[in-house]
């Protein structure tokens, strides 16, 4: 009787963890073939600045957004396309700050990754790397300030970011504090050109976390399954009060830094090693082997998100772009307090009333 | 009973925290201790987990202050010198000045900024930092001169939507007093006129206003009669009153202890010699600190900044052009 309560207790979770490889298999999908569109938009000359991809990121990204719930913080970096749709962002968004339409949500005034919305928990990143950790620590902070317990904020850096005085500061503040921080490293062994071995010299970039303090996980990247399971356990154990957790994926960037970079630099030996294998199509394999998905299922499933990204790049190339017109121009908050300079009529020695304050 | 200018910027705090309750303060020292000045002096006591000890990471303060302004609070921030605010200044510049603009979510943090030389404080315990910030839009930065600015202006600061970079006066801290605390202030964005006089403005901010009020006593003896304009704010910059003072005088000289490459003297008169050039009956002048980094011996610190006694050099070299 208890052997059979066991057996049916973990067929459902094994089904819903199947439920939820294929719930992450389908966006991961949705992000490539985004990402796709947006890069062929870029080589047609449409895309005003850069276009920065995940290629090869999906799993982990995935992963990321998937763990978090309503309510948490999510503050993604430049690869993180399908973490974002995870968390809830709408495919029109991203294709929105990549064209430039003023309905999107930075209006035209940021682009490409540079997207969010902060009240909802979901950070806007800025270029400077790292530089997101603490603010996630700043939401972390205030909510426990309001006695808001139970939510989790997790920020996305690459290998480049580890070096930098901001992830060093922000890791160690969020130890002395004791956040619910999950700090997700992908580490894609290049930051831009910079390899690994040009970067750090620390044995594995999960020992930077004990000298702060800070428990950390390893992942192989390339891997949904390991990624939807060890992303999900350490956001929870966040979550139930266990400190900041850091988390170091290995993964190779399947593409250049931005798309117009043909990353020449990286080692052909690397693209032939594990880490070089493409999630989406290890994830694909893995789904067909667990007998979690059909053939046919994953050519309907092609096809829906391909039809989905055409229909919503359709819909935004008739979307007006930001008017310089019609543009605010105000950088503060305080409309009061906008100088307006050499609009001033000046007259001398007009009796100008001015009195002793 | 009087107050000085550092009892008012910590009377300014303490009521902050007493009347909303979004506001914390966050910074090195500033707990139990009470900071480095005392600024926070017993606040910590009073007001139990929500004056609170940083490590000595200026980026992440920053950082911090930002996320918790994102989250509907309202951090005071304190940088322990006005110098050491370089560290943070990515965040400053980069995260919390643009954040209104980019996603039109307000980033309402106040960065106290403890500035200005003090005699034997050297480079790095000395600067005066309100040009670099006030160069950054998205940024508000205030200057306040007198014990009751410190009070009033430190509580719009903490009210006000915007990230506001609030420099206090070191010099100010203990020796400038108040008989009590203000009930009524100008707002913030309106310089005050310090002095009237018709023979020429100097305008100033922060502690040059009163080296600028000794002079215009000291050139009284001689006859002149000298306006003094405390600008209080360098950004938002109130030209209004800046030009309608010259426009009685005709001879302006701006004082600023800062260095003398741009900032606040050089936009003054870039304001009033392509607005008001018709106002000038003669070419005005600046006066600044010396092109150099803060001396450290009292000797070369009091020739480094403009003082009582160079400022009214200028000003009669002026009056007689």
């Amino acid at each position: 009787m208890v052997q059979a309560a066991t057996n049916a207790a973990t067929t459902d979770a094994e089904a819903s963890f199947r439920e939820l490889c294929r719930r992450a298999y389908r966006l991961m999908l949705l992000a490539r073939i985004a990402e796709d569109k947006v890069a062929s938009l870029y080589r047609a000359g449409q895309i005003h600045g850069g276009v920065f991809v995940g290629r090869g990121q999906e799993a982990l990204s995935v992963a990321c957004g998937l763990a978090l719930q309503k309510g948490d913080v999510f503050a993604p970096l430049i690869r993180d396309a399908a973490g974002r749709l995870a968390f809830g962002e709408p495919l029109i968004d991203g294709i929105r700050t990549y064209l430039g339409s003023r309905l999107g949500p930075m209006r035209g005034r940021d682009g490409n990754v540079h997207r969010g919305y902060p009240r909802e928990g979901y950070l806007p990143m800025i270029s400077h790397l790292g530089a997101m950790i603490s603010v996630v620590n700043g939401v972390l902070f205030a909510r426990r300030l309001k006695g808001v317990a139970g939510t989790v904020g997790l920020a996305s850096v690459g290998d480049g970011a580890t070096s930098t005085g901001a992830f060093h500061e922000a890791l160690n503040q969020a130890a002395v504090e004791r956040l619910p921080l999950v700090l997700v490293v992908a580490n894609n062994q290049y930051a831009y050109s910079t390899p690994n071995s040009r970067q750090y010299a620390c044995r594995d970039l999960a020992d930077k976390a004990a000298g702060y303090g800070v428990e950390c996980q390893r992942l192989d990247g390339t891997d949904l399954r390991a990624c939807l399971r060890l992303l999900t356990e350490t956001v929870s154990r966040a979550r139930n009060g266990a400190g900041p957790q850091m988390i170091v994926a290995s993964l190779l960037r399947l593409c250049g830094h931005g798309e117009h970079d043909d990353a020449s630099y990286v080692d052909p030996k690397l693209k032939g090693a594990p880490l070089g294998r493409d999630c989406l199509k290890a994830a694909e394999e893995q789904l067909l082997l667990q007998h979690a998905a059909t053939t046919s299922e994953l050519e309907g499933w092609r096809a829906e998100a391909l039809e989905k990204v055409e229909r919503t790049v359709a819909r935004v190339q008739h979307e007006p772009a930001p008017d310089p017109f019609t543009e605010e121009w105000r950088a503060i908050a305080s409309a009061a307090l906008v100088e307006t300079p050499g609009t001033r009529p000046v007259v001398k020695h007009a009796g100008i009333n001015l009195s002793l304050a | 009973m009087s107050i000085t200018y550092l009892e008012a910027i910590r009377a300014a705090q303490a009521r902050a925290l007493a009347d909303d309750p979004r506001v914390f303060i966050y910074g090195q020292d500033v707990g139990a201790f009470g900071g480095a000045f005392k600024a926070t002096k017993n606040l910590a006591q009073q007001f139990p987990g929500r004056v609170v000890d940083a490590p000595i990471s200026e980026d992440a303060i920053v950082g911090l202050a930002v996320g918790a302004a994102i989250e509907g609070m309202r951090p005071i921030i304190e940088m322990q010198f006005a110098d050491f605010s370089t560290a943070g200044f990515n965040q400053i510049v980069n995260q919390a000045a643009t954040l209104f603009w980019r996603t039109n979510v307000p980033c309402p943090i106040v960065v106290r900024l403890p500035s200005g030389g003090t005699s034997g404080s050297g480079p790095f315990h000395s600067q005066n930092m309100e040009a670099i910030y006030a160069h950054y839009p998205g940024l508000l930065v205030l200057t306040p001169a007198t014990v009751e600015d410190a009070y009033s202006m430190l509580l719009e600061a903490v009210a006000l939507d915007d990230p506001v970079i609030f420099c206090e006066h070191k010099l100010l801290y203990y020796h400038l007093k108040a008989e009590r605390l203000p009930t009524e202030a100008l707002p913030v964005g309106k310089a005050r006129l310090a002095r009237a006089g018709r023979d020429l403005t100097i305008v100033a901010y922060s502690a040059m206003v009163h080296e600028a009020l000794a002079v215009a006593e000291e050139l009284r003896t001689e006859g002149w009669e000298i306006e003094v304009v405390d600008l209080r704010s360098v950004k938002p910059l109130d030209t209004d009153t800046v030009m309608a003072s010259v426009a009685r005088t005709g001879r302006l000289l701006c004082v600023g202890e800062s260095w003398p490459w741009g900032g606040v003297t050089a936009e003054v008169i870039a304001r009033v010699a392509s607005e008001g050039f018709g106002l000038l009956d003669t070419a005005p002048q600046r006066l600044n600190a010396k092109d150099t980094p803060v001396p450290f011996h009292p000797n070369l610190w009091a020739a480094h900044r403009p003082t009582a006694r160079s400022i009214a050099a200028a000003a009669r070299s002026l009056l007689r052009s």
